[in-house]
């Protein structure tokens, strides 16, 4: 069977596992067959990408050819985001068993197939050449994932997952206007068959509106800064497990679709022109870098904290994609990848504190450091990764990006990429201060240390974020292929 | 609604010609506009009428929760698997010419297969949903009965 045939089945697999999950019973049988099919993408995804990396891949849905019928097109760009998304799902998944035991502890069943079901939606997402398929794809894994988010303890995660709902739905109606304007225009969805058709009708307002629906859509499911109300609450009151699989994967596929549409789709020179985006994207990437770190600074909700530094280092991604160069484009794809290991690790580390002390507010955290010290040292060095500082993966992507802000010539960048990882030290430190330099409040229960099958689990992504950032051969590479291959079509490739 | 006697009569008149309609959706959606969805909605606006003219309960003894439940993830695995065929028999998933000798058949039963799927999902997962916002008001009452004392 050549890797053609095979690659689909990442997004099958969950797929299909997620009609068969939903009707087993007990605790034990959901979880397994989830993490199995997770496995079973993950390893798909895994020998995809070499593959892609050689040469485009197509997979035409019932043998149907392009662009008539839908079609899986996978080059570097999309088997690196597959791979990672499928990744974090089998890694998490590990993590997933005790915690969910404890938040969701009846219908486990139902809950497993909507988590297969976001996971499917967000790999098809990603392999998908089709534009249409984008949308139904993003719908399916949206839905699941407003109702994953509704799942938490925590009242209020009821409120948080109406308003992604609301703010999720209009971003995908965006998105739906922008490819009917391209539709009525070419009169296909095919995304290739896009790129060649679109020359010809360039210029019209019709397609000028499209780019613009198609930015705005995606930069409200990427929660980029003026559009990223939703994410902090949906964040801090889903089930822990839901928030580290949100934000490993769902704000990177949502960059994905809008850098495969402004640079494949319509062409990077086209869009760059049409729009100010070199302007607009590197403004507000920088207002999120800012804004998202200075409120972070001030958040006492652990989980609300690191949603806000989500939407500082999305900054980081969409400054990348602005400066409109392979180097600038390799960042945001590093970005993508380093800060997905980072906030798993993170929000591991801060989930296996909350199953212990049932809450994560800074106050409560007082003096645990000695009581849980694994899972605190697991943030602290998750937290190093966050910063940036070197021999960890945050350092590298940071690294390319300031390498990326000079080669455009950008060097004031530089300084502020500098003091937004500074404004990253003191939220950090600040929870390494009350976890370790100050006294258990008096009269406050005996913590014991995590169980072993939360902190193994949070070890390894922790582990990761120190293999990725001294072994580099694989991010680096697959984000500079990535980078090409979107540049390659219609951009400016030096 | 079960003493007006005008909704009762007109309901049992106009169910079974619902269904009807859905079925004839269903099982000519690959010649004409419609298919599974449609059908699996309007199947299930039958069911729903049925169940505000007679009562919920009587509703779930026609269709109980646990069974919709198990069909709608049928309907997916329907789906699935029916499109799993293609591969097995040597084309891509969701190639139907594989499944049966003829062009026009295969591609017709593959069709009304995952259509049928389709339909029997759609039409359980709108059943499930009136169900569980029916289901609410009878929740409030009894906690608003609660409360007084």
């Amino acid at each position: 069977m050549a890797i053609v045939d095979l690659m689909p089945f990442s997004v099958l697999a969950p797929l299909i596992a997620s009609g068969v999950v939903a009707l087993l019973p007990g605790r034990f049988w959901p979880w397994a067959i989830t993490l199995l099919a997770a496995i079973v993408a993950t390893v798909i995804a895994a020998l995809t990408l070499p593959a892609a990396l050689e040469s485009t891949l197509s997979y035409p849905f019932g043998n149907w050819p392009p662009p008539i019928g839908i079609e899986y097109r996978v080059d570097a760009a999309n088997a690196f985001v597959a791979l990672l998304v499928a990744g974090m799902a089998a890694l998490s998944l590990p993590w997933a068993k005790v915690s969910i035991d404890r938040e969701v502890p009846e219908r486990q069943g139902a809950f497993y197939a909507l988590f297969l079901l976001a996971l499917a939606g967000l790999l098809g997402i990603t392999l998908t050449g089709d534009a249409f398929n984008v949308f139904v794809f993003l719908e399916i894994s949206s839905l699941a994932t407003y109702a994953l988010i509704a799942h938490g303890r925590d009242r209020r995660a009821l409120l948080a997952s109406f308003r992604y709902l609301i703010m999720g739905t209009i971003g995908a109606t965006f998105l739906l206007i922008g490819i009917a304007l391209l539709y009525m225009m070419t009169g296909t969805l095919n995304m290739a068959d896009l790129a060649v058709r679109l020359p010809e009708v360039q210029h019209t307002r019709t397609v000028d509106a499209a780019l613009a629906f198609i930015v705005v859509g995606m930069g409200l499911k990427l929660a980029m800064l003026p559009l990223h109300l939703w994410l902090p609450n949906a964040y801090a009151y889903a089930p822990n497990f839901v928030t580290i699989f949100l934000a490993g994967t769902a704000t990177k596929v949502a960059l994905y679709v809008m850098v495969r549409f402004i640079f494949t789709v319509f062409g990077g020179e086209y869009s760059f022109t049409v729009l100010p985006l070199a302007i607009v994207l590197m403004a507000l990437g920088v207002a999120g870098m800012f804004a998202g770190s200075w409120v972070a600074m001030f958040q006492d909700h652990l989980k609300r904290m690191l949603a806000y530094s989500s939407v500082a280092q999305v900054g980081y991604m969409v400054l990348g994609v602005s400066l409109f160069s392979a180097a600038g484009l390799t960042a945001a794809f590093l970005h993508m990848f380093n800060h997905a290991l980072i906030k798993v690790a993170l929000f591991m580390a801060v989930g296996t504190i909350m199953y212990r002390i049932g809450s994560i507010k800074l106050q409560d955290i007082r003096g645990l450091g000695r009581q849980m010290p694994w899972t605190l040292t697991a943030f602290a060095l998750a937290g190093l990764s966050i910063i940036g500082v070197p021999t960890t993966a945050g350092f590298i992507s940071k690294w390319y990006l300031i390498l990326a802000a000079a080669e455009a010539g950008h060097w004031w960048l530089v300084g502020l990429i500098v003091i937004t990882s500074m404004m990253a030290v003191y939220y950090i430190w600040r929870v390494i201060e009350a976890a370790w330099m100050q006294e258990r409040p008096a009269g406050s229960p005996a913590v014991r240390e995590a169980p072993l099958a939360l902190l193994a689990p949070t070890w390894l992504m922790v582990a990761l974020n120190f293999y990725f950032g001294i072994d580099t051969r694989l991010t680096v590479g697959a984000s500079t292929a990535a980078a090409e291959a979107l540049l390659g079509v219609g951009g400016l490739m030096p | 609604m079960r003493e007006n006697g005008i909704l009762r009569i007109v309901a049992r008149f106009l169910i079974p010609l619902i269904m009807l309609f859905g079925l004839y959706i269903q099982f000519h959606g690959e010649y004409s506009p419609g298919g599974g969805f449609q059908a699996g909605v309007v199947v299930a606006a039958g069911w729903i009428l049925f169940a505000l003219i007679y009562g919920l309960e009587a509703a779930l003894k026609v269709i109980p929760e646990r069974v919709m439940y198990v069909l709608a993830a049928f309907g997916v695995l329907l789906y699935a698997i029916t499109g799993l065929m293609g591969v097995i028999l040597g084309g891509r998933y969701l190639d139907f010419y594989p499944l049966l000798p003829g062009e026009h058949a295969a591609q017709q039963f593959g069709i009304i297969t995952v259509e049928f799927g389709v339909g029997v999902t759609v039409a359980t997962v709108v059943m499930l949903i009136f169900t569980y916002f029916a289901r609410r008001k009878s929740e409030w009452e009894a906690l608003s009965e609660e409360e007084p004392e």
